[in-house]
């Protein structure tokens, strides 16, 4: 960003320097020629290409025939792309705050210095490992009622265990309560930002005010807004594209009674199950424009409360 | 981290309550994130009528390490294939990217050229795009091409490069001395040299993560596999377990042992490069 002036400043350079900035302004060209590339035909030109397929009834075989918005009017009539766009929406309303509250109060834990750390850090950051897929299985013995440890322990304890997976009114919550396993991601990103707080700020606080739940609203919070934030947008964009875990636990039709189906789940049988390559098209466009729609309005609403020092990137 | 200050050495009884509270907190938070990983290994050396039992057994009895054989040796499923081609597809994957966006990355963060904002604007959009959407037009040109059931969609295109990793090594590049280039080019290296020469060596730990991260992430992929591959013998781990799952509901000890080992070859990497992969998360946000 600030390299626009270096730029403009090359034109006052003498002619050796220049001859060499046009050198240096083709080598530049040559190595992102192939990511330029990629841009272009992996990138740019599908994303055309879709919205023009959405306007399509394609089956795979035989030509595409234009069709308007009737892909879009059938979406609106189709009860499965209703009932996914309701779990998906409720899914990251549920799991996109967790998430982060509890990513925030474990790196605020694992933020002290104690003999312990590396090895707490280790732990949260290990799930991280864990394939999707290995994850989900794992996490169906788990939460069995018939010997699942979880439901042992919460029984153990006093609680009234839930059928996780059988019972449609807790199912979602389930694939919520997965979602929140590998949170160590997020988390060790905002230890970084906290990590990255300096000491004198710190200390000044600490002289200050002597209640560490002031510092922590009035110092601490606004000094990591920018993680929040990185947080906040991947958290948005990708919890409307889960699918492993949705497909692992749910299958293809979101089993018990739908409760499970995701957005993504009927896109991918709308194409690859029913060849509906069109109406597939369309979803993706929809996902497109909500999640774009989403980020733009969280970038909107940053400006007020992101703080930015003076020199950070 | 440095050392606390002299005033925290001294531990005032209030402080000690505090610490066992502190560590009694974390270990009970990390006895919940470890259940997963050991309710997989236990359940995977027991057979499905222990996994079952009641009263629930935290430990197999005895250990059955015929299973490790038992999945690897199954004559109806290809495990050890299943294994190796992830290993092809993740190697390829992350050697492709290292290669690809330290170029990509070497171009946005060192070359100045014009356009270059502009393009490194794309870059940063591409990365906010759900893949699903480019995903549909991209397939069937593989499809059109005949490379379909392939390893080559899978692989090619981080050949060319991937946003994500471009991002992260332009902010690497960013900090290597501009003098150094500079030199180099009074004394009239090209700029290929440079970048191979003396700025990769500047940039080797960061090329160490984008690789890590690259390996971890293809390892986990699952739904561009998916759809491409159609024969069980070329699915890599993480389709082949999910295959097997659906098609053996009743293999519950050999599921696990299959976790087991998708999981294993992560976690030994991990224990290896700890160090790397901290920096890099670390080096994340905006």
């Amino acid at each position: 960003m600030a390299d626009s002036g270096e730029i403009a400043a090359g034109a006052t350079l003498p002619r050796r320097r220049r001859k060499a900035g046009r050198a240096e302004a083709r080598a530049g060209v040559l190595f992102a020629l192939p990511w330029i590339i990629a841009l272009v035909v992996f990138t740019l030109v599908p994303l055309i290409l879709t919205f023009v397929i959405a306007q399509t009834k394609f089956q795979i075989i035989g030509l595409p025939t234009w069709v308007g918005l009737a892909n879009y009017e059938a979406m609106l009539k189709d009860p499965a792309v209703w009932t996914s766009a309701r779990n998906s929406a409720l899914y990251a309303v549920l799991s996109v705050p967790i998430k982060l509250v509890l990513a925030l109060i474990l790196a605020l834990l694992l933020n002290r210095v104690t003999r312990l750390a590396g090895f707490y850090r280790t732990v949260f950051y290990l799930p991280f490992l864990m394939p999707a897929v290995s994850g989900a299985i794992v996490f169906m013995l788990l939460l069995s009622p018939t010997g699942g440890p979880v439901n042992l322990i919460l029984g153990a304890l006093g609680f009234d265990a839930p059928d996780w997976l059988r019972d449609p009114s807790v199912a979602l919550w389930t694939l919520v309560l997965l979602s929140l396993w590998p949170l160590g991601v997020e988390t060790l990103v905002f230890l970084g930002g906290l990590q990255n707080i300096p000491r004198d700020v710190q200390e000044a606080a600490e002289l200050d005010s002597p209640k560490a739940w002031h510092r922590l609203v009035w110092i601490t919070l606004p000094l990591i807004t920018p993680m929040i934030l990185f947080n906040l947008v991947i958290g948005i964009i990708s919890s409307f594209q889960v699918f492993v875990q949705a497909i692992v636990i749910g299958g293809t039709t979101g089993t018990p009674a739908e409760s499970t189906l995701m957005y993504m789940v009927v896109l991918y049988r709308a194409a690859f199950r029913y060849f509906n390559i069109g109406y597939a098209a369309a979803m993706a466009t929809v996902l497109f424009v909500v999640v774009l729609l989403l980020t733009l309005l969280v970038f909107r609403t940053a400006r007020s409360w992101v703080y930015y020092e003076g020199e950070s990137r | 981290m440095t050392a606390p200050p002299l005033a925290a050495r001294r531990k005032p009884p209030r402080k000690t309550v505090a610490r066992i509270v502190y560590h009694a907190v974390m270990l009970t938070v990390s006895a919940i994130f470890l259940l997963p990983f050991y309710w997989m290994v236990v359940s995977a050396f027991k057979n499905n009528a222990e996994i079952f039992a009641r009263p629930m057994r935290w430990f197999p009895d005895p250990i059955r390490w015929e299973n490790v054989a038992d999945l690897f040796t199954r004559p109806d499923f290809p495990f050890l294939q299943q294994f190796l081609n992830s290993c092809f597809y993740a190697g390829m994957v992350a050697i492709g990217t290292c290669l690809s966006c330290s170029l990509a990355a070497y171009s946005f963060g060192c070359l100045r050229w014009r356009g270059r904002n502009l393009v490194f604007g794309l870059t940063i959009c591409a990365l906010l795009i759900p893949p699903i959407v480019t995903f549909l037009p991209v397939f069937l040109g593989w499809s059109k091409l005949g490379l379909k059931d392939s390893y080559w969609p899978l692989i090619a295109p981080y050949f060319l490069g991937d946003a994500f990793y471009i991002f992260m090594l332009r902010q690497f590049f960013l900090g290597v001395p501009r003098e150094l280039m500079d030199a180099a080019r009074l004394d009239g290296a090209s700029e290929f040299r440079i970048w191979w020469q003396i700025v990769l060596p500047q940039v080797k730990s960061a090329l160490v993560i984008v690789g890590l991260f690259a390996f971890v992430y293809t390892w986990h992929e699952f739904f561009t596999p998916l759809i491409y591959l159609q024969n069980r013998e070329d699915f890599p781990l993480s389709v082949g377990l999910f295959t097997f799952r659906s098609q053996r509901a009743a293999e519950w000890s050999m599921a696990m042992m299959g976790a087991t080992f998708t999981a294993l070859p992560l976690l030994v990497l991990f224990l290896f490069t700890q160090r790397f992969f901290r920096q890099g998360l670390a080096t994340k946000g905006f």
